[in-house]
């Protein structure tokens, strides 16, 4: 887990990668399956089933509550995994890893927490026309609640961000940056480093949307120096239903609770609380520990394949997909930026994106198909939907070459 | 599952010339449906004469099974009484979630949606029209979803 980068990237073999993941064995509608659609939610590993299993057969109980054995156990497991996201993200302190339900709600607890106490008539929250409607609804929601206003910088044809527009969007008036790291819909990669340099110069913080990013790049919070940083347990080989939300210690130190609860208090009378420390503050209720644990497991397993070697084998699946998909008559690639994940989202001349999607499935292909819940991005482009095939760890080659035969199958149905 | 059921000679057709595609200008009536699932936006405009709809068109982007749907149901609610296109539409929602019976031979040419029940994941799509029709003819102008 600690080999240097290129003696694990000697070790990538895409073949025994592929043997940890059960599902990928099974057949669709008759066919040996071809997962493309990561990007939704990615499948889990043995080691992950297996240390989720582990938890609830021999350790659970609940944390940090127990003077029993099981309860130290079951505590044990749980904050060690948090020490593994600490070290998986570079954090400075596993206090400020707080374990949230997804990406989703990690963004919903800053906008409430940090955006009450800080949105004010006349400020504004500056995203962008990539986002994700995760990373939209709540600023909507908290800009109405204060009277703040959400201003979205514009996108480039090629699907990257307009900077200079962005530098324009950024004012005396930007009180918070939030921002994908990698597009979901596109694929596209911001470049996270240079807009929180921009951001930080004018005192901004800047909240990262790390889903689509986790599991396809190095991320590391100190280098990218992101005040906070979301993503989801699911996509990166974990389970749903748990995932993290960075935040700079000093920040979260001076944000209010979101949910009130068991956990997150020292004491409590009827007239009033003592708050506990952080990370415990922001985990009101029993937290999802079986996930947590499963999240632990899953991100020890990437570093056990090597994010560099990941990146680098996707990397290859991106630029043979993309070259292929290209290359047939009435296809056009949606998203071309530079720095692009894994995804390749697509349209086809006459034949709308559901009708691709259920022609793959009979052949036992999965991909997205739809607005990816990023309308905005399909607005900007004037589509209602693309066909969206996004990459994983585990495929390979073969699964591209079945895509183009699939993409061939609905030319030749659709005329 | 057989594609050649659902995707028939008669759907793509409809899809790649959906009749009775535009807008009445002026309408007596008129609804707008959407599938917040895939997108689909559909608008239908109606010309009343008493209980009869004289005139209808459609207009709007989906996928071949929704733009097929709604030209199907087009020629096939032209003309028809109100009360009589409402068993039409039970018939259909039976036919496209595979409860179809003894009174299909009413549906005509909308027997081609028959291999949509074999796809629950497209029933929402072919049954948008329907229910953007019925709220038409409720005479309600709240747009209506599948969600």
């Amino acid at each position: 887990m600690s080999a240097s980068p290129a003696v694990v990237a000697t070790r990538f073999d895409a073949a025994r990668v592929r043997a940890d993941f059960p599902i990928l064995a099974r057949s669709i509608n008759g066919k040996p399956l071809v997962y493309l659609d990561s990007a939704a939610s990615a499948q889990r590993p043995l080691p992950v089933l297996r240390a989720v299993e582990h938890y609830e057969t021999t350790l659970h109980a609940n944390v940090h509550r127990g003077v029993h054995s099981l309860s130290q156990w079951a505590t044990d497991a749980f904050e060690r995994s948090r020490e593994t996201v600490r070290r998986f993200i570079n954090a400075r302190s596993s206090r400020e890893i707080v374990f949230v339900r997804g990406t989703t709600e990690a963004i919903n607890l800053v906008a409430n927490s940090w955006g009450r106490g800080h949105l004010k008539a006349g400020d504004e929250v500056l995203i962008t026309y990539l986002e994700h409607h995760a990373n939209i609804v709540p600023w909507q929601m908290i800009c109405a609640a204060t009277g703040a206003k959400l201003r979205a910088a514009p996108l480039t044809s090629a699907g990257e961000l307009d900077m200079p527009a962005f530098k324009q969007l950024l004012s005396p008036r930007t009180r918070l940056i939030a921002i994908a790291h990698v597009s979901n819909a596109l694929g596209t990669v911001l470049p996270v480093q240079e807009i929180v340099r921009l951001a930080h110069a004018h005192g901004v913080p800047v909240l990262v949307d790390g889903a689509q990013a986790i599991a396809h790049a190095t991320v590391d919070v100190r280098a990218l120096d992101c005040d906070f940083y979301a993503f989801s347990g699911h996509k990166v080989y974990g389970p749903t239903g748990i995932g993290v939300l960075y935040g700079r210690e000093a920040l979260l130190e001076a944000m209010p609770p979101w949910q009130g609860g068991g956990e997150m208090i020292l004491s409590v009378s009827i007239e009033a609380s003592t708050y506990n420390a952080l990370p415990a503050k922001f985990e009101a209720g029993t937290p999802n520990i079986s996930g947590a644990i499963g999240l632990g497991a899953a991100l020890e397993y990437v570093e056990g394949l090597g994010r560099e070697a990941i990146a680098a084998h996707e990397h290859g699946l991106l630029e043979l997909a993309s070259t292929r998909l290209a290359g047939l008559p009435g296809l056009r690639l949606v998203g071309t930026a530079a720095g692009k994940a894994a995804v390749v989202s697509f349209t086809m001349q006459g034949v709308h994106p559901h009708d691709i999607g259920t022609i793959l499935d009979s052949e036992g292909i999965a991909i997205r198909t739809g607005h990816h819940c990023a309308m905005p991005v399909m607005q900007f482009y004037g589509l209602p939907a693309t066909a969206r095939a996004s990459f994983g760890c585990y495929n390979n080659a073969h699964d591209v070459e079945r895509l183009v035969e699939g993409v061939r199958k609905v030319r030749e149905l659709f005329g | 599952m057989d594609l050649k059921e659902l995707y028939r000679e008669v759907i793509l057709d409809h899809n790649r010339s959906p009749r009775n595609f535009g807008r009445l200008d002026p309408a007596d009536a008129s609804a707008t449906g959407r599938n917040p699932l895939c997108g689909d936006l559909l608008d239908v405009t109606l010309r009343m004469e008493g209980e009869r709809v004289a005139d209808l068109r459609f207009e709007g982007q989906g996928c071949a099974i929704s733009m097929a749907s709604a030209s199907l149901m087009s020629e096939a609610v032209k003309g028809r009484q109100r009360a009589e296109i409402e068993r039409l539409y039970e018939q259909v929602h039976a036919l496209l979630t595979g409860r179809a019976g003894a009174g299909d031979r009413e549906l005509g040419k909308l027997a081609a949606l028959g291999g949509v029940a074999e796809f629950p994941a497209r029933v929402k799509c072919a049954s948008l029209c329907w229910h953007t029709l019925h709220a038409a003819l409720s005479d309600t102008h709240l747009p209506v979803s599948t969600e």
